[in-house]
């Protein structure tokens, strides 16, 4: 489904990810495990357009991708959910979701989209008209991971989506990930957490100074000694 | 709070009506010719810092170099009304006075196409190189008017600028010599411009600068083509800020290079920010303020006195209410409504706390 090859990514001289290669292929939970500034960010930036890639391809259910124009690829099916402030604080609940699918014009649809994200998450149904900033930490990344699928997006990149959750939080974010998953939507995600974001993917890639270093399947790397070490603590 | 469709807006259903009725029979009891005349000048910065308050409130970005666009405005309506002859590489091109009506048209024109230039050049990277843009295409503007003597008479002044003539129902062709007619027109301007800037802010255009304001990589990656709608923006703006400096000239009839002092865009500045930027309300709340109180203050004190309690009393507004008075009227208002039920509002821009994950 996307393909990315050889690509580098340069913030002015200095490269973030030279020559990384990976892959995911459709309905597959994807993750990169690496530790901070692997450029791990930096790679799902590339992808959804947000920063161009230096060298290589990124191609996407066939198409060539790279360099498009960050409204091109979310319309053609590749969600983002940034890591940080993830939500427009000053705007409700509701407004940050119309936000999600600025580029759609089906309106019945959208308000069909919005009303199921909303039995999924009744909270934000309960919070509608309340300014996104007043949202606990926990709350915004529902918002943020609910806007993100208002563009009813075919792959989704996740950035992190459990940064600065209480733990029990995190386990359930996680499950949202991997219901998202289970709905047939593709998922590509970006995690500090390693061992969670292990043990529910089908594949992962190690990345490393801005190179894959490792790959294979979760439990795959769960075994490996090395990954055990760094990553695991174990 | 500053967003479109909150429950804010429903005090705004009737407000606006109210307001504008106050101020369009104003003229039939207070007369008071000097008075009208403040109020004239202070409409037309309300419709500058309204202009303004597009830009810095709803997409913050800081033009302080606003006045340009107004400068711009005035030089070239007046230009326009007078008549000029250019010499552009040997080849003359002559301009015969034009009706004033179409010379303000192209007065909002020049200002726009302005503000898109500023804009291409500057949105590439935003922030603090806008400032620093802004400023120094103002002075720049202001070098030229002063030097560019054959076109702009230099220190010696644009004068005998005429004034607006225009057929009116009921009263046929009218030039409008008097107060009462330019009070009515600079009041319709500015019911005209503040009816533009609401329907901009709850646009698909509105919302994806307030998203750019809010948080700028999160909108890109929603799909916000964040540079082109900064640039539709600045160019409303800038011809909004050009029809008052249209306006202006005609109205007090002679213009010098002064019109680009920084100064004026300091004063709407003020009024945007005292009166709360970002929120309709604002700049015509602080507009009243900062134009009205020199003159009230006229017969107690003394300019430099006057001075000082104008900056005490700016400085007074900004920190007990930060946001500005509108927002903070705002709040009150509906903490009075709602009894003892926290407002709905997170907390200012610059606490990054509301926005962090707990």
């Amino acid at each position: 489904m996307l393909e990315l090859k050889d690509i580098e990514c340069r913030y002015g001289k200095i490269s973030a990810v030279r020559g990384l290669s990976l892959e995911v292929k459709e309905g597959e939970f994807v993750t990169l495990i690496g530790a901070n500034g692997a450029g791990k960010t930096t790679t799902l930036k590339c992808i959804s357009g947000l920063l161009p890639a230096a060298k290589g391809t990124i191609t996407f259910q066939g198409k060539d991708i790279s360099n498009a124009p960050a409204a091109d690829i979310l319309a053609m099916g590749i969600g983002h959910c940034p890591e940080g402030r993830r939500v427009f604080p000053y705007m409700s609940v509701e407004e940050n979701l119309e936000m999600g699918c600025y580029l759609r014009k089906d309106k019945d649809a959208i308000h069909e989209d919005m009303e199921q994200l909303f039995d999924r998450f009744p909270v934000l149904k309960e919070r509608r008209k309340q300014a996104a900033g007043t949202l606990s930490g926990g709350e915004q990344q529902m918002l943020a991971i609910s806007r993100a699928l208002m563009s009813r997006p075919k792959l989704v990149l996740f950035d992190e989506p459990s940064l600065g959750l209480a733990p029990n939080l995190v386990d359930r974010m996680f499950q949202i990930v991997r219901d998202i998953r289970d709905q047939g939507v593709t998922v590509l995600m970006v995690e500090q957490n390693a061992y969670a974001a292990l043990e529910l993917c089908d594949h992962a890639y190690v990345l490393e100074s801005g190179e894959v270093t490792l790959k294979g399947t979760g439990s795959e790397l769960l075994e490996n000694p090395n990954v055990r070490e760094a990553y695991l603590g174990t | 709070m500053t967003s479109p469709g909150t429950n804010r807006l429903a005090m705004g259903r009737f407000a606006p009506f109210a307001v504008l009725a106050f101020f369009a029979l104003l003229p039939f009891w207070m007369t008071d010719q000097y008075f009208l005349h403040v109020l004239i000048i202070t409409g037309i910065f309300i419709i500058a810092a309204i202009s303004l308050n597009l830009l810095l409130g709803y997409t913050g970005q800081l033009s302080l170099g606003h006045v340009a666009f107004f400068g711009i405005g005035s030089y070239a309506s007046a230009l326009m009304s007078i008549g000029f002859d250019l010499n552009v590489f040997g080849w003359m091109l002559v301009v015969t006075p034009k009706p004033v009506w179409f010379c303000i048209l192209c007065g909002i024109f020049v200002a726009g196409l302005a503000g898109w230039l500023i804009g291409k050049v500057s949105f590439k990277i935003r922030g603090a190189y806008f400032v620093i843009v802004t400023i120094s295409f103002a002075e720049v503007m202001r070098l030229v008017a002063l030097n560019w003597i054959d076109l702009t008479e230099g220190p010696m002044a644009l004068n005998n600028i005429p004034p607006l003539t225009l057929w009116l129902p009921f009263a046929g062709e009218t030039t409008f010599w008097s107060k009462v007619p330019n009070y009515f027109l600079v009041l319709s301007i500015a019911a005209i411009c503040f009816e533009i800037v609401r329907r901009i802010v709850v646009s698909r255009v509105g919302r994806a600068v307030i998203a750019l304001r809010e948080n700028e990589p999160l909108a890109m990656s929603v799909g916000i083509d964040v540079t082109r709608y900064l640039l539709i923006i600045t160019v409303i703006s800038a011809a909004m800020a050009g029809a008052a400096g249209g306006l202006y000239s005609h109205y007090v009839r002679i213009i010098d290079p002064d019109v680009f002092l920084f100064i004026f865009t300091v004063t709407m500045v003020i009024m945007v920010v005292v009166g709360g930027k970002g929120t309709l309300w604002g700049p015509i709340v602080g507009g009243l303020l900062f134009g009205i109180m020199p003159e009230a203050l006229r017969e107690f004190a003394a300019p430099e006195v006057q001075w000082i309690i104008y900056g005490v009393a700016m400085i007074i507004v900004l920190i007990f209410l930060p946001q500005g008075i509108v927002p903070a009227v705002g709040s009150w208002l509906q903490s009075r409504r709602h009894g003892s039920e926290p407002p709905a509002t997170p907390e200012p821009p610059g606490a990054k706390g509301a926005a962090d994950p707990s």
